[in-house]
């Protein structure tokens, strides 16, 4: 195949730089969740310092993106491709500073009692970490098939997130003596819930890039 | 006022090489529209067959029907008469030498026969500045050879040239692709501005030139046409796979 072999090279190579992105972004979220249900405060400080570096390389692949969009100049599969990436990682990089929120409730609660409370933490992540980590196969492989099935995996992670909201605000009702914890666990879970909206955003630009359609708000237009 | 230009099942050959194969399109009135495709791909002789330059090739034959408006081009007309209502712009300004500005603007309605000096001068007034080329000439037209002028100068000259015979529409093969990027956008300039009278018809390499001028854009491959839409489904995203293939550069 003759043409712009350079440029083809390039995209390939900001491809790299955004799965590297979307695998620190991955680990912190997972790292916070751990830190969670260990209450490990090592964790969270492992968290913290990994923190500047996603920020950073969210920097160097917004330049890279801007170079290839100045200098080459861009059509169809390929500017929508540049697109898509320039947004998931400002995604990626949100997704890292969930992370870091969640750590820093973690520590928080770390100057309180280890108490049991009802919700199920441990099981958000794991939904929400399911649809960051199906939305980025889907970037991958380009598959927007597997793309449209983490957008219906958003509603389960906002109904656990309610419900959560549901069972802590009562217990703060019924044991004020548990605000603390209570509140803190009620903001992780906002956070993983953030987690899956920002796998939702990842998943609408997959669809974006392979079939040029802007599906975001439930309008799909071509 | 443009003209649309309706275009049924047109088809042409060089000797034995079938160079169009089965164009159907419609180019709307007052509009901008583009020609892409590679080297070779047919989008030169399609636009020969729109005025009529084609048969002169005494190898070359066309079959279809090719309507300016209510006129079969083929039919209810002359090659001379659809010379004037199609203005053509060529890749390279091409002067004539030995002629002022003020001459070159007018050769086509002299050859015309019009000789009354007051429409004349009207005339020149007029399309140079339709041309953006008014200001900078208008002290030395009858001093300055059209020659003198610079690059992108001498090409607004041609295209004063093309519209002081006042045709309907404009046919634009490669009209900036010999000047510097200020020249090019002056030309970008008028072709938006100039959509308002005529109907523009460009064909052009650069990709980038289509999608700023032109509100729909043709791709021709081999002979025929793969996909006109309007310019912003093509380059955002086009139907047809070898549409893609060949404005991301993965062929040509």
């Amino acid at each position: 195949m003759a043409g712009r072999i350079r440029f083809h090279q390039s995209l390939d190579d900001l491809k790299e730089h955004l799965l590297v992105m979307a695998g620190m972004a991955e680990q912190a979220i997972q790292r916070s969740i751990e830190a969670y249900r260990t209450r490990d405060l090592s964790i969270c400080e492992l968290v913290f310092r990994t923190e500047p570096s996603i920020n950073r390389l969210e920097r160097e692949i917004d330049q890279m993106a801007l170079d290839l969009l100045a200098m080459e100049q861009p059509m169809a599969i390929d500017l929508r491709f540049i697109l898509s990436v320039i947004r998931i990682n400002a995604d990626l990089e949100r997704v890292g500073d969930q992370a870091v929120n969640i750590a820093v409730r973690v520590r928080e609660m770390g100057a309180f009692a280890n108490i049991d409370l009802p919700v199920d933490i441990p099981k958000l992540a794991s939904l929400s970490s399911a649809m960051v980590r199906k939305s980025l196969q889907a970037f991958i492989d380009a598959d927007a098939e597997l793309a449209d099935s983490v957008l219906l995996l958003d509603d389960q992670v906002d109904k656990m997130n309610d419900a959560a909201f549901y069972a802590l605000s009562t217990l703060i009702k019924e044991k004020p003596e548990l605000t603390p914890q209570s509140l803190n666990a009620l903001i992780i879970a906002r956070n993983l819930e953030r987690v899956g909206d920002h796998a939702t955003n990842i998943a609408e630009d997959v669809i974006f890039w392979v079939r040029g359609s802007d599906v975001r708000h439930h309008s799909p237009t071509t | 006022m443009g003209v649309g230009i309706l275009v049924e099942n047109l088809n042409a050959w060089y000797g034995s090489t079938h160079t169009l194969q089965d164009i159907n399109l419609h180019i709307p009135a007052n509009h901008a529209t583009a020609l892409i495709g590679p080297s070779g791909c047919g989008k030169s002789t399609f636009v020969r067959c729109l005025n009529r330059m084609h048969e002169t090739n005494p190898v070359a034959r066309a079959t279809g029907v090719v309507k300016m408006g209510e006129i079969d081009i083929y039919k209810d007309a002359s090659p001379v008469e659809i010379r004037r209502r199609l203005g053509m712009v060529f890749q390279r300004p091409n002067p004539f030498p030995t002629m002022s500005i003020y001459d070159n603007v007018i050769s086509g309605l002299k050859l015309n026969g019009f000789r009354n000096r007051q429409i004349l001068d009207e005339t020149v007034e007029r399309s140079l500045k339709q041309a953006a080329l008014w200001e900078e000439v208008k002290d030395d037209l009858k001093k300055k050879s059209g020659a003198s002028l610079s690059g992108g100068q001498q090409q607004r000259m041609c295209i004063a040239r093309a519209l002081a015979v006042d045709p309907e529409v404009l046919l634009m093969d490669e009209p900036a692709s010999a000047l510097d990027p200020v020249s090019t956008s002056k030309i970008e300039d008028l072709i938006f501005q100039l959509k308002s009278q005529y109907t523009i018809v460009i064909v052009t390499h650069n990709m980038q030139q289509a999608a700023r001028v032109a509100e729909n854009t043709g791709f021709f491959l081999n002979g025929k046409m793969v996909e006109f839409d309007s310019t912003h489904k093509i380059f955002t995203n086009p139907r047809d796979k070898r549409t893609e293939d060949y404005i991301t550069g993965r062929f040509g």
